[in-house]
């Protein structure tokens, strides 16, 4: 059991890694959501499952399931509330040869 | 095998890769940059207080920290990126 506990959180730790990487080197702020919205959901699921698997059965353990459920709702949900922002008050889009996405957008939306 | 010290390496390695985030907020170019830095920080400080628990052998008290803190960091970004909606932002 504490193998299996080893590996979720280095599976954890590996995509916090990924997201942190990604969150540095992508050009733009929505690919940057891209890296870490995703991957640091992933991440605090795995870690989080494998400290609950090391608890063993008890309340702590069933309490920290509750942070993975809570987490694993509110981070998408974050996340798209931030990106409506930022396309809402009309942050660029990144082209790798610079035209414009939003071009023949509708007004109002 | 002693799991401790594997948690204290675990926890070293993700308060590193908190530090790297620090960059986003710090330099960052706008606004959204550093709220979502702040928002990746808040997510990887809640695995750093479960496994602080477990270093500690406190985890009865630092899981409800942890809630609470999962909560805060939650309305934090949804009461920034609506305050922050129409506010001119360049980049």
């Amino acid at each position: 059991m504490e193998f299996v506990s080893i590996f979720l959180l280095l599976a954890g730790a590996f995509f916090y890694f990924a997201g942190t990487i990604g969150f540095l080197r992508l050009p733009d702020f929505y690919s940057r959501m891209h890296a870490t919205g995703k991957s640091d959901t992933l991440g605090t699921l795995l870690s989080l499952l494998g400290l609950a698997l090391y608890a063993g059965w008890s309340l702590t353990s069933i309490k920290i399931l509750f942070i993975v459920v809570f987490v694993f709702i509110t981070s998408p949900t974050a996340t798209h509330a931030l990106l409506r922002a930022a396309y809402d008050s009309k942050i660029p889009l990144w082209t790798k040869d610079g035209r414009d996405l939003r071009e023949g957008e509708v007004k109002g939306r | 095998m002693n799991l401790e010290r594997f948690f204290l390496f675990i926890s070293i390695f993700i308060g590193l890769l908190v530090f790297l985030c620090l960059y986003r907020v710090v330099f960052g170019p706008g606004i959204f940059n550093r709220l979502i830095g702040a928002s990746v920080i808040g997510t990887k400080t809640l695995t750093l207080l479960v496994l602080m628990g477990f270093i500690y052998k406190r985890i009865d008290m630092f899981v409800d920290i942890s809630l609470v803190y999962a909560l805060l960091n939650f309305i934090v970004t949804i009461a920034a990126s609506k305050y922050f909606l129409r506010k001119g932002a360049t980049r």
